[in-house]
């Protein structure tokens, strides 16, 4: 075996490693905190990239447009549910969140959107756009059914899929798009070759890992979502709001999705389905990991982009049958060593 | 002066089947208050309606203020407080993480407060702060679970069965602290199966059998109440034993 093959292979694998880790944290944050295993994590992912792609060529998104109407969607929703209870604080609150947040990014959006925006205001444009998105998703579809078995929230999540793939379609249109790099940097250590892309991808990773481990262990607010999933009443019986902690696990799973996906789309051309494929390696990785370890899913993230790195040179035609093989070996493996869990009763 | 909580012909129903009938009752301030009944009375249902987690049909006001169109969250915020029976800890937390979980809806400056006063109370909490809530024994995650609700420095605690399960010597302690309680300007609403525990620190009783209150007064005259000493303080009057 050549040496700098195998390095190159390695570097690419972590590399595409480190994307993976990002979706399946995203994974294990969400079904921690609302038992729902995102599916539709991968249209985040096409969705950020898709919309930075197509900001960056000085179009307008249609992505704009669907956080709008999803938010007027969830409007309705918030005053049906509080009807017998409305006050003025509840009304301002829905009007600030589902009205003019959706309405004041697609303004903005269609305000500075043009073929010399810098790539930073577009980044922050495609991640705002997601963050709608995926906090309007939690509400609509999730929130009204947030007291169902994991297997019902399953269904409601591979409908979610289903339907945001068909939207990315109407708006992204059939072909594969590419986005501009975020820098050119590029550095040299040996044979390898580092770009400035890799290196954001590999920061970016480490940053995130960093930053939920201090947010979920240290602050209030981490605390009081890592409690909704331990104990659901008893969250309630403390004045923990469960609405609110499905909506903020939405809103960072959306914000890893689309930041992904502005990280791999100078690196790969992606089409509006492709989300849905990286969505899975996130998603193999995360039940390596249990869906409630963060570490182990990190380590499990890389292991997987390393073997689709190498499945990808020594038996290409196999490289996706490969990768998803890993599962079952890891399924048998934990069955053995964890007794089944029951469901949590509520 | 009116009630901290009053609730007023309460009905809570199972699909069709009632299992608390038409209910009243009252706690004022700085008052401890029993409901003592075997099991299956409804006592643990009404609380849990009281609280929120379960629909009922009739008048609720806490602090002069209705209920009907509060969720669990705002019943809190407004200074109600529920002990369940399952005590509902977060088992794969810390008890320092319990505490300050507890005090989630106040203030930073009275949290620091009230963890100094959970900890003088529950002086083994402090011993503990480190250990996982699921690993602490059935008195210790009693104690967490009362101090956690006390961190929200609540104006109401409704206890449920906190004597259940747990050692006689335990149970001592923990009666002994709900009885501190009213010093510290805490009302106390407490269902509980060991009567004579209960009567002995409650200011008034209410018994209840099969989904109805069918006595209520001041504890003592309750404690003494021949029917209730034969049904729930397990001993009999002599003169009843001639019948």
């Amino acid at each position: 075996m050549n040496t700098t093959i195998m390095l190159f292979l390695l570097q690419d694998g972590i590399t595409n490693g480190a994307i993976y880790a990002l979706l399946g944290l995203a994974l294990v944050l969400v079904f921690a905190v609302t038992r729902v295993i995102l599916i539709p994590q991968g249209e985040f992912v096409t969705y950020g990239a898709l919309s930075y792609a197509m900001l960056a060529t000085g179009q307008v998104p249609g992505t704009a447009k669907l956080a709008v109407a999803m938010g007027l969607v969830a409007f309705g929703l918030d005053l049906f549910f509080a009807r017998k209870s409305l006050h003025a604080r509840l009304i301002a609150r829905a009007v600030a969140v589902d009205i003019v947040f959706p309405v004041a990014v697609c303004l903005l959006t269609y305000a500075l959107a043009g073929p010399k925006t810098p790539i930073a205001v577009n980044i922050a444009l495609a991640l705002l756009i997601v963050a709608a998105i995926g906090l309007f998703l939690y509400r609509i579809a999730f929130q009204p059914i947030a007291h169902t078995s994991v297997l019902v929230l399953l269904i409601a999540s591979v409908g979610c899929h289903l339907a945001l793939q068909g939207l990315g379609l109407v708006f992204f249109g059939a072909e594969g798009l590419r986005g501009p790099a975020l820098s050119n940097v590029a550095l040299t250590a040996g044979a390898l070759r580092f770009t400035g892309q890799s290196l954001a991808v590999y920061g970016l990773t480490i940053g995130f890992i960093v930053a939920l481990w201090l947010f979920f262990g240290y602050s209030l607010t981490g605390k009081a979502l890592r409690a909704t999933a331990v104990n659901r009443l008893g969250a309630r019986l403390v004045g923990i709001r469960t609405t609110l902690s499905g909506q903020i696990a939405f809103l960072l799973a959306s914000l890893i999705g689309a930041i992904s996906g502005i990280l791999i789309v100078p690196i790969t051309t992606l089409y509006y389905d492709t989300g849905f494929l990286i969505g899975l390696k996130g998603f193999i990785a995360a039940i390596i990991g249990g869906l409630v370890s963060y570490p182990l899913t990190a380590i499990a993230a890389i292991l997987v982009g390393v073997v689709e790195a190498f499945s990808s040179f020594y038996a290409s035609n196999f490289k996706e049958v490969i990768v998803f093989t890993l599962i079952l070996p890891v399924l048998v493996l934990r069955s053995l060593a964890a007794p089944a869990v029951e469901e949590e009763k509520d | 002066m009116s009630a901290l909580l009053s609730v007023s012909d309460v009905h809570i129903a199972y699909g069709k089947v009632e299992a608390v009938r038409g209910v009243s009752l009252e706690v004022n301030e700085n008052e401890i208050v029993t409901i003592i009944g075997a099991n299956g009375a409804g006592k643990t249902t009404l609380l849990n309606a009281v609280m929120g987690i379960l629909p009922l049909k009739g008048r609720t006001a806490f602090a002069s203020r209705d209920m009907a169109t509060l969720d669990i969250e705002d019943r809190v915020a407004a200074g109600l407080s529920l002990v369940p029976e399952h005590r509902e800890l977060f088992a794969t937390m810390n008890v320092e993480d319990n505490l300050q979980l507890g005090a989630f809806r106040v203030p930073k400056a009275t949290a620091a407060n009230s963890f100094e006063r959970v900890y003088s109370l529950f002086p083994r909490l402090r011993e503990r702060r480190k250990q996982l809530a699921g690993t602490l024994s059935g008195g210790e995650q009693q104690m967490l679970a009362m101090g956690r609700a006390l961190m929200g420095a609540p104006k109401l605690l409704m206890l449920d069965e906190p004597s259940l399960g747990l050692a006689p010597i335990v149970v001592a302690d923990i009666f002994r602290t709900i009885g501190e309680l009213r010093a510290a300007g805490v009302s106390v609403l407490l269902v509980e199966q060991n009567a004579q525990a209960a009567l002995q620190i409650a200011d008034r009783a209410y018994v209840m059998e099969l989904g109805e209150f069918v006595l209520s007064g001041a504890a003592r005259d309750i404690a003494s109440n021949q029917r209730v000493a034969a049904s729930y303080l397990g001993f009999q009057h002599e003169g009843e034993s001639a019948v």
